[in-house]
């Protein structure tokens, strides 16, 4: 049987009808088209479908659709303001912290949740905030450095 | 992963009545970080799927000096870490709940499913059991309290029954007199599941030098979670020296019943064992630094 939900997603509102077994990341990505979320290991270890749910990053890949019915979701999509990039966003390309680009939207979703509670992090904050994201060209010294130097430029 | 159905009662006793009808077709949802792994795995196979996360009865923490800790099972590990009374009153708690998963992980995940889980390895099980929590456990008909050191039948395995849901975790010792300590032993700081986690809770006289009370409990070194008695024996009342430390960590380790896995081989976590209770005791007698927990 199909449920019926809806989720609030970077302020828009979506209605969708599921079936229970689908997980949010599948809803997302495909149900409701927004693929900068990516999918990565599928187990909650890798990090890469990292949302932030009502205030809480989070896998999606570990939710049901059903369970989170009426929440509010910011996915990477939501961050920018029109035709301007987040600053997290610009920080990530202006210290290099992109290579294959696969982990950056969990990466910065991550960013997103600490920098929301400490604007000025210590490198070690910085590295738990991460410690559920896997990068796998292994570049998390120019992410460091771009996440603890959001809005300096 | 395969088809089921999807409830989500608001109240305990509409769940209960869900797993009166579909006993062991039904599955209950917590937090979901591991159920969904092993739904995805087919390890578990439910016709039907019971939410918890709706029941507010289920939810919260309360305290009081007089009553003690009452924990409700799908409170968030992030919840807990975040709790003023757990960080003041059960600095234990606080130490293993730290090192569980990723930040993310501990946003979903929650303190009943990680009970009920019966994971070896499960981090808040071994500081529960040195508090000496107990469990309230509901059915359709009846409820009942058991000591969370009955809970555990082997790995994954818990002595729920299929019509049973753990409503309340209960914690009545509260005494700041003694020095709590949680230690895990793993490759890396996060996203790590103990090769040997160890809580010790010590009422020590520090004058004398004396272990007046202790309780030990061990994590990922047997098929449950244990309590090392007879290293506790080995302490309490004793003057601790180096060698009665020695001599409780062997006690200790010959207690376990450790398998060999890729987080190691048995020798090797039994030697651990040993190195940690020297630790956890050096760093409650002041002796050394806990480097984990200060950052």
């Amino acid at each position: 049987m199909k449920h019926k939900i809806r989720l609030t997603i970077n302020d828009e509102l979506y209605e969708v009808s599921v079936e229970p077994y689908k997980t949010l990341i599948d809803i997302i990505r495909d149900d409701i088209g927004l693929i900068g979320t990516k999918k990565g290991c599928g187990t909650g270890d890798c990090g890469s479908c990292t949302i932030i749910l009502d205030g809480k990053p989070v896998n999606s890949c570990l939710i049901l659709g059903v369970e989170v019915d009426g929440s509010n979701i910011l996915t990477i999509e939501g961050l920018r303001k029109g035709e301007e990039l987040h600053p997290i966003q610009k920080a990530f390309i202006e210290h290099g912290a992109i290579q294959c680009g696969y982990c950056t939207p969990g990466m910065i979703i991550s960013a997103k949740a600490l920098l929301d509670n400490f604007p000025n992090p210590t490198e070690g904050q910085v590295k738990m905030a991460l410690s559920g994201n896997l990068c796998r060209c292994t570049g998390y010294k120019k992410i460091i450095e771009a996440i603890m130097n959001v809005g300096s430029q | 992963m395969r088809r089921f159905e999807y409830f989500s009662p608001v109240e305990i006793s509409e769940a209960l009545k869900y797993l009166e009808s579909y006993g062991d077709a039904a599955k209950l949802l917590a937090g979901g970080t591991d159920l969904l792994i092993q739904l995805k795995n087919n390890e578990i196979k439910p016709s039907y799927l019971i939410d918890l996360k709706k029941i507010q009865e289920l939810k919260g923490i309360k305290f009081s000096v007089e009553e003690g800790l009452r924990l409700y099972p799908l409170t968030t590990i992030s919840e807990i870490e975040a709790s003023q009374v757990i960080e003041n009153y059960f600095p234990i708690v606080s130490q293993a709940i730290k090192t569980i998963g990723s930040i993310q992980i501990r946003n979903r995940a929650t303190v009943g499913g990680n009970l009920c889980r019966a994971a070896p390895s499960a981090d808040l099980v071994p500081p529960l059991l040195v508090l000496d929590a107990q469990l309230k456990i509901r059915n359709f008909y009846n409820e009942k309290i058991i000591k969370l050191e009955e809970f555990f039948v082997g790995p994954g395995k818990t002595i729920l029954k299929n019509n049973e849901i753990l409503t309340e975790i209960m914690i009545s010792n509260v005494s700041n007199k003694r020095l709590g300590i949680y230690l895990k032993h793993g490759y890396r700081q996060t996203m790590e599941l103990a090769i040997v986690g160890m809580a010790v809770l010590m009422d020590f006289d520090h004058q004398r030098c004396i272990c007046k009370d202790v309780k030990i409990a061990l994590g990922s070194v047997a098929p449950t979670p244990l309590r090392a008695k007879e290293a506790e024996n080995t302490l309490k009342g004793e003057k601790i020296t180096q060698d009665i430390i020695e001599k409780a960590g062997k006690v200790a380790s010959e207690e376990t019943n450790p398998i060999t896995d890729v987080y190691g081989p048995d020798w090797y976590k039994r030697d651990i064992v040993k190195v940690m209770l020297k630790r956890a005791i050096m760093i409650l007698q002041g002796k050394i630094k806990d480097q984990k927990n200060e950052t």
